[in-house]
């Protein structure tokens, strides 16, 4: 623990912070950037804390608290940050695969070499962890995708992907909360809202819960 | 109530944002001229963070059932209530009937400096239910506001209980001076304050120059999401994917195109895209206001800088505060 990296600090704007760990990005490194998120939480001064992909964003208030002061906390409160203090909830989110609910499985199965039935037991057999929620409200950009079922997104994007569509893009899977334009493969959806503005959490993930999916139905 | 009888292209319920969320993927939206929005709240004695609307390229015509006070900030787009010239940045007494017109970008001609938004506030404020904190409307996810969408004709909107009696309400007209634009440019440019973003460095050093030196163009494919900028090609030293990473308001990424994209409040809270300045919040405003096709010109300022426009701009609300306290006139807390 005492030999990992420090962030590198950088202003974003006259009132955000950036503090970016060296890559390679690693769920070690992204346990660490949840931590600091959920200590500087506390600091007077910090307003919100946005994690991304191997760094953190701190919005603060400058009257509140001065650049300098913010740097040395954060310096200080990296090392002694433990990197398992935040653990996520395991969420399971049932799935309905192939046919209508995903268009693409049959493209995925032929890019991975994989049947249909295949590339769903091993999307359901491993277990997937959030990263970060960005792009739309809601929307967690995960890790854990078993590396053989990795397919590039589609030539051409589709203008409006339904809302709850389960999918591959490139190396990693996720789920559209909303209607939106999107070029990941689509494989499956769930009846789970993942995010309702009227809930309280309104989001279904938050960063650092792990995610289980479970095929409801397989269309192949 | 306020009944829209037209629209324009689009109106919108909005306030200071929706704060607070942007770890779980909601942007802040709001209006994108809070500096607008918090003049005409205190206006019309609201407190700063009523909802207002916020009204694009002008065209628009409301109608308001009962009697109350209204300010608009921002561009007025000629605006007249039943004919009557309204003046931006003042506060008029409204009857009950009355229509208050914005004309559309080019109805006066070519001739008029061609603004791109106005935010009206009314006594009490759009009184919508607020989701999340905020009444802002978040077009992108459809929530918040009315109905979660731009508004259409036919609309009507409640307004709040307001801090003002008939004897206030009905007061006479009187303004307050309007935000400073600072020192025009010769050519018209409108000039944004930037901090070198966390991959400034990225960029090849003809880049850099070119970011200060260009006289940047916004696209008509500008939104609440962003402002699109036309100009020299931004090239970096290297290709490369980049980790997803925070974004707020004013941020300029730049993407593969090489053409930068001013961030606004309703982009989304994290992007890929290098980040080669982000603009100082004292400015965002002018960005707000800035007109389609119209040129901006990008300043490079260090945080001390930075963080004096924004003291300098806390100096003014504070002097219209007193200015309007001073006059008798209330505030709601």
């Amino acid at each position: 623990m005492s030999g990992a990296p420090f962030p590198r600090l950088h202003l974003l704007g006259d009132a955000a912070l950036l503090c970016e760990l060296p890559a390679p990005a690693t769920l070690a490194q992204q346990q660490r950037i949840w931590a600091l998120a959920e200590h500087a939480r506390q600091w007077p001064g910090v307003g919100e804390t946005l994690p991304g992909m191997n760094n953190l964003t701190l919005t603060f208030d400058p009257v509140a608290i001065d650049l300098d002061t913010l740097t040395a906390r954060v310096l200080e409160a990296w090392p002694k940050l433990a990197a398992g203090a935040v653990n996520g909830r395991l969420v399971e989110i049932p799935v309905a695969y192939g046919g209508e609910h995903g268009p693409d499985l049959a493209d995925v199965a032929a890019h991975t070499g994989f049947t249909p039935a295949e590339v769903v037991r091993r999307h359901t057999a491993a277990e997937y962890v959030v990263y970060l929620l960005g792009f739309l409200p809601g929307f967690s950009f995960m890790g854990g995708l078993p590396p053989e079922l990795a397919t590039p997104r589609r030539a051409e994007p589709r203008l409006a992907v339904p809302a709850r569509s389960v999918g591959i893009g490139g190396e990693q899977t996720g789920i559209y909360p909303l209607v939106s334009p999107g070029g990941w493969q689509l494989i499956g959806r769930t009846p789970l809202e993942l995010f309702d503005p009227a809930a309280e959490p309104p989001t279904l993930l938050r960063p650092g819960d792990r995610v289980r999916f479970v095929a409801e139905s397989v269309q192949t | 109530m306020i009944v829209i009888r037209k629209p324009g292209v689009l109106a919108s319920v909005q306030d200071l944002g929706r704060h607070g969320h942007r770890q779980l993927g909601i942007c802040p939206g709001g209006a994108l001229d809070v500096l607008a929005l918090t003049l005409a709240n205190r206006l019309v004695g609201n407190a700063d963070g009523a909802a207002g609307l916020e009204l694009t390229m002008g065209g628009c015509e409301l109608q308001f059932e009962t009697d109350t006070r209204i300010a608009l900030a921002g561009d007025d787009f000629g605006a007249t209530l039943d004919g009557m010239p309204l003046w931006p940045f003042w506060s008029v007494p409204v009857s009950a009937g009355q229509t208050l017109r914005l004309a559309g970008a080019n109805a006066s001609g070519a001739k008029r400096k061609a603004g791109v938004r106005s935010w009206l506030a009314v006594a009490g404020g759009v009184d919508v239910p607020p989701i999340l904190g905020s009444r802002s409307t978040d077009l992108k996810a459809g929530f918040g506001g009315h109905e979660g969408r731009a508004l259409r004709k036919g609309d009507r909107l409640p307004t709040g209980a307001s801090m003002l009696d008939a004897a206030l309400r009905e007061r006479r007209p009187f303004g307050v001076r309007s935000p400073d634009w600072g020192t025009a440019e010769d050519d018209g440019a409108i000039a944004l304050r930037v901090l070198p973003g966390p991959e400034f460095e990225l960029f090849t050093l003809a880049a850099r120059e070119q970011l200060w030196g260009e006289r940047w163009r916004i696209t008509p494919q500008s939104n609440r999401m962003g402002s699109r900028l036309d100009g020299a090609e931004l090239k970096r030293k290297r290709g490369g994917d980049m980790l997803s990473s925070g974004v707020i308001p004013g941020t300029i990424q730049v993407p593969p195109s090489g053409q930068p994209i001013i961030l606004m409040g309703d982009a989304q809270t994290t992007g890929g895209y290098p980040r080669i300045g982000v603009v100082i919040r004292a400015d965002l405003w002018k960005l707000a206001q800035a007109p389609l096709n119209g040129r901006l010109r990008l300043v490079q300022v260090d945080q001390p800088q930075a963080l004096a426009a924004w003291a300098s701009q806390q100096r003014y609300l504070s002097q219209v505060a007193q200015g309007l306290a001073a006059a008798g006139w209330p505030r709601a807390a």
